[in-house]
């Protein structure tokens, strides 16, 4: 096959960047989308040119380290799929595909396609975790925990920090990161304690780092490649409710 | 967003009801209206209902608008640069269309609904006639772009009701159990589609001559 | 059970390939590749004897014990972020030292250990089926092919009850029954049911139950976290290891960072062959430059190699994807049994295929271990009876399953692996029997260390995959993460307390030492920068990819190792004179970063065919074809080569020190699966 890309180029933090326009030929259509960019960066190299910086590291869709918004959807449009997942079968030959960073403020673009998301680490930072120093746990089988609820919370948990679902959300809404990892502790009878407080933080600091407000469009869920549920910003806003309640 | 949002549902299905007595007749309607003014009477003044929800009700629907303003300068901050490639919704994007759009639409009428059946300044009858007549002449079938008018708007309304309620549900967070969340969701667009039909109801009447 | 120690093993004989000439702060090759010397054996003086079960307590009886207040004054730097360096710097912090964390993705969640699938082994004997402490520690040092330590091995399988329990209390989602208690299933060819899981993704949900207590601690401020920053020096004082410098992938600066200890705990070098299931950024760069500066490396060419993975469909494939063993439980391994069968499978009748495994291990079947069941597709593949691209795969078919259990069945078992599968191939496995292929998957050498995980240098730790410890020729399944965050958790926290009680007698560190590595990394960068040839530094990768996997990989020969070293060398010597590296030091250059990896990958790989080349036995993961046994299986050559290879790096060529291994709990035997 043979494509046309538009790609998102930008020296650093402080250039403006623009959208450059690349040819590339002979794209295999097993490739993945990121074999694709290997190979127009490889020629890049060879031309003297700097190639295309994007962040990828697993290619089997785990890490949550690539992303990059194709054709105006976030990881493409292939549903519940990373970048790195992504094939050139589900490209037409001749196609003209336009490649951009996620767009949130609190990404701040680093390079090309690669942005700054340690806010994410941030909000997990505020409260995402159970306060449990090594070796003061009790047997692991010392609390039953409901089958449906270990379910509910592993599907919650299952998110792997990508940030689809900002560069997605009309707002440029952290919201469904930030509930997948509440929910997840707040189902687990491990998670209790510090329910409370664990949601109000991370809320809390979402906002703080400046992403925008939830008006639940549910866009977030139809491109996060890990589908984490809707209702996880349900019960986000519930904890959250309950704890500024009291 | 969630609270005002709630006033103004209640104040809708207050006035729907209200709208509909029109079926019943004139007598029944202009005494409803009647009612609306002189309610407490004669230990309060005339109008203290009347002027509390109007009070209430502009107080709800700028702080309502201030909050989807907000939460629109909230979400054009929290991308400051815009994508080149469209952005292709992936959820349908009707909530996004509607809420926004839906909203100013709605805002343009309820103004003209004011001038109109209020304060009759831009109907037939003037500000003198009584509500049934104010309706009934507002309504005429040579008037069909007021009617076309406020058929579009009623279907926007119940659009942006739709997902306001469904959204106001899940700011709540009570949607967190998919059984209570189908529920609602219905709920929800059920409520809608009773408003829109109940408040459609009376104009269309009137516009095919049902009612006259 | 003893052996005989051979005092010296002679020299394998020169190769007649020219040496390379470089400027003397680059790498240069030994004068003859393939050749090294036989310096001073070595010994683990940390274990403490006794009984077995007894050593760890011992241990942390004996450990000294830094004062809380002191803690506070002693700076821990750790290296990496996976299950075993997230656990770590989150336990230092917990006990109070100033840790100071790096990693080279954007986030510490991302660390390689979140791709792994199948779970972890511990031995908590939750079913009752007969599982132990002891029958853990068996299996791992039978499964080792028994090159591994029997202390270490033991220690392990004790501390691993307290993962379960620290995991779970984490929050980490394992799988349930009805009753709400933990599903366990069996793993690898295990007798017992003793592996945890969630669901197809254990490594990440381990690994977020790390990086959450990691997260804690920095915002407790007891860790200060560096991340897009890579390690490409360690800083060496006074004998011990005080630093590293790294450089900031973002803004290109160098950094130094000074500390009491370091522990690096930067994961496997599977990627020395280019293509395997290791995460793109996976390197050995740490401990490479850590061998460098006196780290010995213990077994680098124990390899392991999975049998199940999505097969390589063309030049431009960058990685390679891991099925699920479990697949080899209800699927059949078969090829065409004539040679360029080019039909498609279901044009393929019965009689015309050949269910090798089935064929060859009439008990286990498709269900033979890792080592046997990827020589085997190799060799179909060798003999021409591949299938798919190349010719190189076998089919997985789950014809049969699909119409004993039906296909219902089959989807609720395997349904995301083959969505996963069709994903990447764009082929039905419902319908079309699924290719696979062996990769290279995990690396059971690494740096030496001693029971208390330190190497070779005075503190410096190396724990994880980094380090050669417990897994000795061949790595159980659900084996790697009980290690990573035994060694976390558990183990390196109270061992490096020990040492750390004495560090008021370090002193400071020398300049001259911190600007001599500072001096090394901007040198190589530079160097790197400034050869502007005509090739890039991944076309360089892939080739030696290929060297270490025709030479070096599944099957290895005295002459197939000899031809590796002999091409390697030249290709190294080829790649700083003709690679092109775009851009400037400054600021993200991700060309640069991959170029120095590279560059390091082909040091490790002319030491690997060194050591695998010494060894002139099979044993594990590692097959000489010259020691096969009439069935071709592996056979291990105890009297010879009952030790740990322990390599010194030295100007002139590796030294081999040799750890003698004991076994005085679990009997020597050869294994067979037939
Ligand atoms: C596909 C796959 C599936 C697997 N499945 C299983 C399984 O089911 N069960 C099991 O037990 N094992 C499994 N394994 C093996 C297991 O996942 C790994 O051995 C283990 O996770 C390694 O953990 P680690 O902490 O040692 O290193 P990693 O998780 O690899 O972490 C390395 C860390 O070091 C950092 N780093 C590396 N180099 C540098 C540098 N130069 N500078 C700075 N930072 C650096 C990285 O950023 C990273 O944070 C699997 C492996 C693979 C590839
Ligand atoms: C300028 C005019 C208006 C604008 C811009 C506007 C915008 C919005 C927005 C953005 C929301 C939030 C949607 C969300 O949370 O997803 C909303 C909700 C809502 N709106 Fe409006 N609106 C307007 C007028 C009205 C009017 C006139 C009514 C009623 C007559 C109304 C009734 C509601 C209701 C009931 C909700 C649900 C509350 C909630 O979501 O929490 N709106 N509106
Ligand atoms: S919720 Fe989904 S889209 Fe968002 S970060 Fe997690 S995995 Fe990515
Ligand atoms: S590279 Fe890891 S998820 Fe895509």
């Amino acid at each position: 096959m043979n494509l046309t890309l538009k790609i998102w180029r930008q020296s650093g933090s402080s250039d403006k960047g623009r959208m450059v326009t690349y040819r590339v030929e002979d794209v295999s259509p097993d490739m993945s989308f990121l074999e694709m960019l290997d190979v127009l960066n490889e020629r890049l190299i060879l031309e003297g040119d700097d190639p295309v910086a994007f962040d990828h590291d697993c290619r089997e869709g785990i890490c949550g380290m690539c992303g990059m918004v194709i054709n105006g959807v976030a990881h493409g449009e292939q549903r519940a799929t990373t970048t790195c997942q992504l094939h050139m079968r589900h490209f037409e030959d001749g196609a003209v595909i336009t490649i951009e960073p996620w767009r949130a403020a609190p990404f701040p673009v680093i390079k090309d396609l690669v942005v700054d998301r340690s806010s994410f680490d941030r909000i997990i930072q505020a409260g995402g975790f159970v306060s449990v120093p090594a070796g003061s746990a009790p047997d692991a089988h010392a609390v039953p925990v409901p089958k449906e609820d270990a379910d509910a919370a592993f599907d919650a948990a299952t998110c792997i920090g990508c940030g689809a679902c900002v560069a997605a959300c009309p707002n440029g809404s952290a919201s469904l990161f930030t509930a997948a990892k509440i929910t997840h502790l707040g189902l687990l009878p491990q998670g209790q304690p510090e329910r409370d407080s664990r949601a109000r933080a991370m809320v809390e600091q979402m906002d703080a780092e400046g992403f925008g407000g939830c008006t639940n469009t549910g866009e977030c869920t139809a491109v996060c490649p890990k589908g984490i549920p809707f209702d996880t910003i349900a019960r986000m806003n519930a904890d959250y409710l309950r704890s500024a309640s009291k | 967003m969630a609270v005002t949002g709630a006033v103004l549902v209640l104040f809708l299905l207050g006035h729907m009801l209200g709208n509909l007595k029109i079926f019943l007749g004139a007598g029944s309607f202009n005494h409803y209206a009647d009612w609306l003014r002189t309610v407490g009477s004669p230990a309060l003044p005339d109008r203290t209902l009347l002027t509390i929800t109007e009070i209430v009700l502009v107080l709800a629907v700028a702080l309502h608008m201030w909050a989807a303003v907000s939460l629109a300068r909230r979400a054009a901050k929290a991308r400051p640069v815009k994508y080149a490639a469209k952005r292709r919704s992936q959820a349908g994007g009707y909530a996004t269309r509607t809420m926004r759009y839906g909203g100013v639409i709605i805002v343009l009428f309820v103004i003209w609904h004011l001038l109109d059946m209020t304060f009759g300044t831009v109907n037939p009858e003037g500000g003198d006639a009584t509500p049934y007549d104010r309706m009934i002449a507002g309504f005429q079938p040579g008037r069909w772009w007021v009617g076309l008018f406020y058929l579009v708007a009623m279907v926007m309304i119940g659009l942006h009701l739709r997902h306001g309620l469904w959204s106001a549900f899940q700011s709540l967070g009570l949607t967190r159990r998919p059984r209570v969340r189908n529920a609602l969701r219905a709920g929800a667009a059920v409520v809608s589609a009773v408003l829109v039909v109940g408040f459609v109801a009376a104009p269309v009447c009137i516009m095919i001559g049902v009612v006259k | 059970m003893k052996f005989r120690r051979r005092q010296q093993q002679e020299p394998v004989a020169p190769s007649p390939s020219p040496s390379p000439s470089s400027s003397v702060s680059l790498p240069v090759s030994p004068p003859r590749p393939g050749t090294y010397r036989t310096g001073e054996p070595i010994r683990d003086t940390k274990a403490p004897s006794g009984p077995v079960e007894d050593r760890w307590d011992t241990r942390r009886f004996q450990a000294k014990l830094v004062n809380p207040a002191n803690k506070r004054k002693l700076t821990v730097i750790v290296v990496g972020t996976g299950l075993a360096g997230g656990s770590a710097a989150a336990t230092l912090g917990e006990l109070g030292y100033k840790v100071k964390s790096f990693c080279y993705q954007d986030s510490p969640r991302r660390a390689h250990s979140i791709a792994a699938q199948g779970g972890i082994n511990a031995a908590k004997n939750y079913r009752g089926d007969g599982d132990s402490v002891y029958r853990l520690f068996y299996d791992t040092v039978k499964g080792g092919d028994f090159r591994a330590r029997e202390s270490n091995v033991y220690r392990l399988a004790q501390v691993s009850v307290n993962i379960i329990d620290q995991a779970v209390a984490q929050g980490v989602p394992f799988a349930r029954e009805y009753g709400g208690l933990l599903d366990t299933r069996s793993f690898g060819g295990a007798q017992v049911s003793r592996t945890f899981y969630a669901r197809g993704q254990t490594g990440q949900q381990l690994l977020l139950g790390a990086y959450q207590a990691l997260e804690r601690q920095i915002a407790a401020g007891t860790v200060e976290m560096h991340t897009r920053h890579e390690m490409l020096e360690i800083v060496v004082s006074g004998g011990r290891a005080r630093g590293v410098v790294v450089r900031d992938m973002v803004t290109g600066e160098i950094e130094t960072h000074l500390a009491d200890a370091v522990v690096l705990a930067t994961g496997g070098y599977g990627n020395v062959f280019f293509l395997s299931t290791n995460a793109k950024g996976c390197n050995t760069t740490a401990i490479w430059r850590a061998h460098k500066k006196g780290a010995y490396f213990g077994n680098p060419c124990f390899t392991q190699i999975h049998p199940t993975c999505i097969p390589v469909s063309g030049d431009y494939q960058s990685k390679l994807t891991l099925m699920s063993e479990s697949l080899r439980n209800d699927g059949r391994v078969w090829v065409p049994l004539r040679k360029g069968d080019g039909r498609a499978p279901a044009d393929i009748p019965e009689d015309e295929r050949d269910y090798y495994l089935e064929r060859i291990y009439p008990a286990f079947g498709n269900l033979v271990p890792r080592d046997i069941a990827s020589r085997a597709a190799k060799n179909v593949c060798d003999e021409g009876r591949g299938v798919g691209p190349g010719g190189l795969g076998v089919y997985l078919d789950f014809a049969d399953a699909i119409a004993r259990l039906g296909r219902d069945a089959v989807e609720k078992k395997y349904g995301n692996l083959f969505e996963m599968y069709e994903r990447i191939t764009g082929e039905n496995p419902y319908e079309v029997p699924m290719r696979i292929y062996p990769a290279v998957h995990y690396t059971m050498g690494g740096l030496w260390v001693d029971y208390d995980l330190q190497s070779t240098i005075p503190g410096l730790f190396v724990i994880g995959e980094a380090n050669f410890s417990d897994h000795g020729a061949n790595r159980l399944g659900a084996s790697a993460l009980m290690q990573g965050l035994a060694d976390g958790y558990f183990v390196l926290p109270t061992t490096i307390g020990d040492y750390l009680a004495g560090a008021g007698a370090f002193g400071p560190v020398e300049e001259d030492d911190v600007a001599e590595a500072r001096k090394a990394v901007q040198d190589r960068i530079d160097r790197l920068l400034s050869v502007n040839g005509t090739r890039t530094a991944d076309s360089y990768h892939r080739e030696l990819g290929r060297i270490m996997w025709d030479y070096c990989g599944m099957e290895r020969t005295e002459e197939s190792l000899r031809k590796a070293l002999e091409r390697i060398p030249e290709l190294r010597e080829e790649f700083w004179n003709n690679v092109k590296v775009p851009g400037d030091a400054e600021g993200l250059n991700q060309a640069l970063e991959r170029a120095g990896r590279v560059a390091d990958f082909f040091e490790l790989a002319e030491l690997m065919c060194v050591d695998a080349l010494h060894r002139t036995e099979s044993c594990g993961g590692h097959f000489r074809a010259e020691s096969q046994d009439a069935d071709g299986e592996a056979l291990r050559d105890d009297e010879n080569f009952a030790y740990v290879a322990a390599w010194e790096w030295t100007p002139d060529g590796p030294v081999l020190h040799k750890e003698e291994l004991d076994y005085e709990y679990v009997k020597m035997t050869q294994r067979s699966y037939k």
